[in-house]
């Protein structure tokens, strides 16, 4: 599991873009050479904060492509510190962190 | 956890002890409660479970192609210019379970979220914005032709 995060400025206003190792699983597929259904497995919850301050949490369902893309904007400053943090279904859960540039 | 959580709310609890042995609710019901709006499989079924009656809106604007070749990746940008907006929804009507995110925006946040989402088939993507008590939404369709639920 990996996540990328980005966080660039320009005029005043931070992108942040981030990219979730994840599968994603629905529940609804089924495994091709057993027939069985593999169970679900996603992202439920994610959490984006600048030091204590919480910019974007999101609440998932199972519909979020595999490999979850998330990106929004806010009014920041270079320097600002990002963190994110996801948690799936399974209460597995990773982090990031980075600097605004 | 979640159900830890939801078996302490004394009073909640209960309430829907009373509602399930009244017959009011099934045991599936009850575990759909605890999934939230998530766990609904109709697009009526979802916004009831969110406990909002929408209000169309011009001011909305969906961003995502008229027609995705693949549907388990299907890019969607969902922006408002309606003021105070906090909270902005994606729903795919004809999803087995519609609702695919809830994005909740911090002070200084700009209203617009982007993200992927899966479509089984063609079907409006619904967007959902809250701005005090109010929930407004816009939908637009996209017409897949892989769908990205199957396997």
């Amino acid at each position: 599991m990996a996540i990328k995060l980005k966080a660039k400025l320009a005029d005043g206003v931070v992108e942040v873009k981030a990219l979730m190792e994840h599968p994603m699983e629905t529940g609804q597929r089924k495994d091709k050479k057993t027939g069985e259904k593999i169970p679900a497995h996603f992202i439920n919850k994610v959490e984006v904060k600048s030091g204590d301050k919480v910019l974007l949490s999101a609440d998932w369902g199972a519909s979020i492509s595999a490999n979850p893309y998330l990106a929004f904007s806010y009014k920041g400053a270079a320097g600002d510190k990002i963190k994110l943090t996801w948690t799936d279904n399974k209460g597995e859960t990773d982090s990031a962190e980075t600097d605004v540039s | 956890m979640k159900r830890r959580i939801f078996l302490q709310g004394t009073v909640a609890a209960s309430a829907v002890g009373v509602a399930v042995s009244a017959g009011l609710l099934t045991p599936a019901q009850v575990m759909a409660e605890e999934l939230g709006a998530f766990a609904a499989t109709t697009l009526e079924d979802a916004l009831k479970a969110m406990a909002v009656t929408p209000e169309e809106s011009k001011d909305i604007t969906i961003k995502a192609p008229e027609i995705a070749e693949n549907g388990a990746v299907v890019p969607v940008t969902i922006s408002t210019t309606i003021a105070g907006a906090t909270e902005i929804s994606i729903l795919v009507a004809n999803n087995p379970t519609p609702l695919a995110g809830t994005f909740k925006l911090g002070e200084g946040v700009e209203a617009m979220a982007s993200t992927r989402i899966k479509m089984g088939k063609t079907s409006d993507v619904i967007a959902l914005v809250k701005a005090g008590d109010k929930v407004y939404s816009a939908k637009q369709e996209v017409k897949v032709t892989i769908g990205g639920c199957g396997g």
